[in-house]
């Protein structure tokens, strides 16, 4: 909103600057962001081969890609696994990070410092974690059928059985982003004033009591919050699942967009399109919940 | 407010408990770095590297060298095109009120939650017509859109807390919007280009969507894919693996023993409303 006492000459001239200072950005998101996103879009509506993917003569075939993929036996399987990962995932971070912010917003010796060392996990590359989970969760030699061994349990082929390779990779997931939860719900902890539960303890309200009754709904904007990002975040791992397993054994731990990969880059002979399709599907999954989300931060604000 | 002291102590002990137990495949990742050859199948595992070795780190030095370098020189680049491309776009988004700017915010958010799996989808299309596929500068491109919209959020939202006086008294003065910028506002904008310089370079550096699918068979290749052949390639020698990814969470250690404040701002932000 232009403010009064601006002279209209001024305004003027502010917005050509506003717009100089934008151009860059606004010329890059065109180029590296809606080209790539229009050549993917292009790629889904097209009959490819490798020559014509080369060429870029291939003819146009409306939705015939999607029916292909919808029609794939893996896409069931796959849209289950997303399912299944993300919301195992997020529910085990979110409960995990929230027990684990309550804890540490009780500040004792040492805390602030524990608190900062919980970030190790999310700091490090994706290729880190996943190849330390994948030998931890090595058949033979790894620590955790070793662990399991101790109290008699006999160990389990974690990453070469079809039963448990969703499993291994939903676990290293949940690990990866206990991080995020901690810190978004600490800081939304730490915005409730301390007055709000001491005087709920005054009245008699137990621990328990006071955390279902008060802590918890006055949590709930930034709870709803951190699930939303959670569920857009985990909604497009790749990186993780691709190194542990590569969607194996034979789709056990496929998500979408390992599927999408796969499709693509993948096999000895590439397909582009249907690929490409999985991708387009992917990115409305991810941006049905960004909308939500972002509706809510606007009521929030 | 005295708490007796021995309900502290034992929370402090369940903390370190806690963080021992998060942190332990951390800890996994640089015994199985020191363990022998010999000893890596041994049952039950050796807990301790009480026979340690150098042989992964060696292994490290004489192979992986030339992936470090340009995991760094891509992380570098990444930061520098990102910086560019979004202090400015901050300042006129925080400060100069264009009109469209809320259109651009919102494109800006959504673009934050594209799954880089399809973008790389869609570079390696423009990237194979245009012959440059395998170079570490398109890396750096690619890299780049995991930072720019984070960026340009973080800019805007800290240039918005800088008062207007700043601003103009430089005005009245008679200076350009753009020496305002480069000579008022960046100066003071020192916190918000750490957060998202450090934050750039840990994505680039950690980057493998794009590294595999527009430099998989390059001659210039980042860490990632280094560790990535490595698994492919020796399944045996997990102590060289485990070292090279002792060595490529140097930059991630760093950022938090240096830079703790900025990490928590740079998670939060856009999460939670001040």
């Amino acid at each position: 909103m232009p403010r009064t006492g601006v002279p209209a000459r001024k305004r003027k001239s502010r917005q050509w600057a506003a717009w100089a200072f934008l151009a860059p950005v606004v010329v890059y998101l065109i180029a590296f962001y809606a080209y790539p996103l229009y050549r993917n879009l292009d790629l889904s509506l097209r009959h490819y081969t490798v020559r014509s993917f080369v060429q870029g003569d291939a003819p146009f075939s409306g939705l015939a890609n999607y029916r292909t993929v919808v029609a794939d036996p893996t896409f069931g399987t796959a849209l289950l696994h997303t399912v299944v990962f993300t919301l195992v995932s997020i529910a085990f971070q979110f409960a995990i990070g929230l027990a684990l912010a309550i804890f540490f917003v009780q500040h004792f010796r040492l805390s602030a410092t524990l608190r900062a060392l919980f970030l190790v996990p999310w700091l490090l590359p994706l290729i880190v974690s996943a190849s330390t989970w994948s030998w931890m969760l090595n058949s033979d030699s790894g620590v955790v059928n070793t662990a399991l061994g101790v109290v008699g349990i006999p160990p389990i082929n974690w990453l070469t059985s079809p039963t448990w390779a969703l499993t291994s990779v939903i676990i290293a997931n949940i690990w990866i982003g206990i991080p995020f939860n901690l810190v978004v719900l600490y800081s939304g902890l730490q915005a409730i004033p301390a007055e709000v539960n001491e005087a709920a303890a005054l009245d008699g309200a137990r621990p328990w009591q006071r955390f279902w009754r008060v802590t918890f709904p006055l949590l709930r904007p930034v709870s709803a919050i951190t699930l939303l990002l959670g569920l857009i975040y985990t909604l497009k791992v790749f990186d993780l699942i691709w190194i542990m397993t590569k969607g194996g054994p034979t789709d056990s731990s496929t998500t979408f967009a390992t599927w999408s990969y796969r499709l693509s880059f993948g096999n000895l002979l590439p397909e582009f399109g249907p690929g490409a399709a999985v991708g387009n599907l992917l990115i409305i999954m991810a941006l049905v919940f960004g909308m939500i989300y972002i509706r809510l931060q606007r009521r929030q604000s | 407010m005295t708490k007796p002291l021995k309900t502290t102590h034992l929370k402090t002990a369940t903390g370190v408990a806690l963080t021992a137990i998060m942190l332990f495949p951390v800890y996994w990742m640089i015994n199985v770095s020191f363990t022998r050859d010999t000893d890596m199948r041994a049952s039950p595992p050796h807990l301790f590297p009480f026979h340690g070795t150098l042989e992964g780190y060696r292994a490290v030095l004489d192979q992986q060298l030339p992936y470090l370098g340009t995991s760094l020189l891509i992380g570098l680049g990444t930061v520098v095109l990102t910086v560019v491309l979004a202090a400015p776009a901050g300042y006129a988004l925080a400060k100069l009120r264009p009109r469209g700017g809320a259109v651009l915010s919102f494109v800006l958010l959504i673009a934050q939650m594209i799954p880089a799996i399809i973008m790389a989808m869609g570079f390696y299309a423009i990237y194979l017509k245009l012959g440059v596929l395998n170079s570490a500068a398109g890396l750096v491109l690619a890299d780049s859109t995991i930072a720019v919209p984070f960026g340009v959020l973080i800019f805007t939202a800290f240039m918005a807390g800088i008062p207007e006086e700043l601003t103009s008294a430089a005005l009245i003065d008679g200076a350009s919007q753009w020496r305002i910028f480069i000579s008022v506002i960046l100066p003071v904008s020192r916190n918000a280009v750490v957060t998202v310089s450090l934050f750039t370079f840990l994505w680039a550096w950690s980057d493998f969507v794009f590294a595999t699918t527009l430099d998989g068979g390059g001659a210039q290749q980042p860490i990632t894919l280094g560790i990535y052949h490595y698994i492919g390639n020796n399944n045996q020698q997990w102590n060289a693996i485990m070292a090279t990814a002792v060595i490529a969470s140097i930059p991630a250690t760093l950022l938090l023993i240096v830079a703790q404040r900025y990490v928590a701002a740079g998670v939060t932000a856009g999460a939670v409303k001040e």
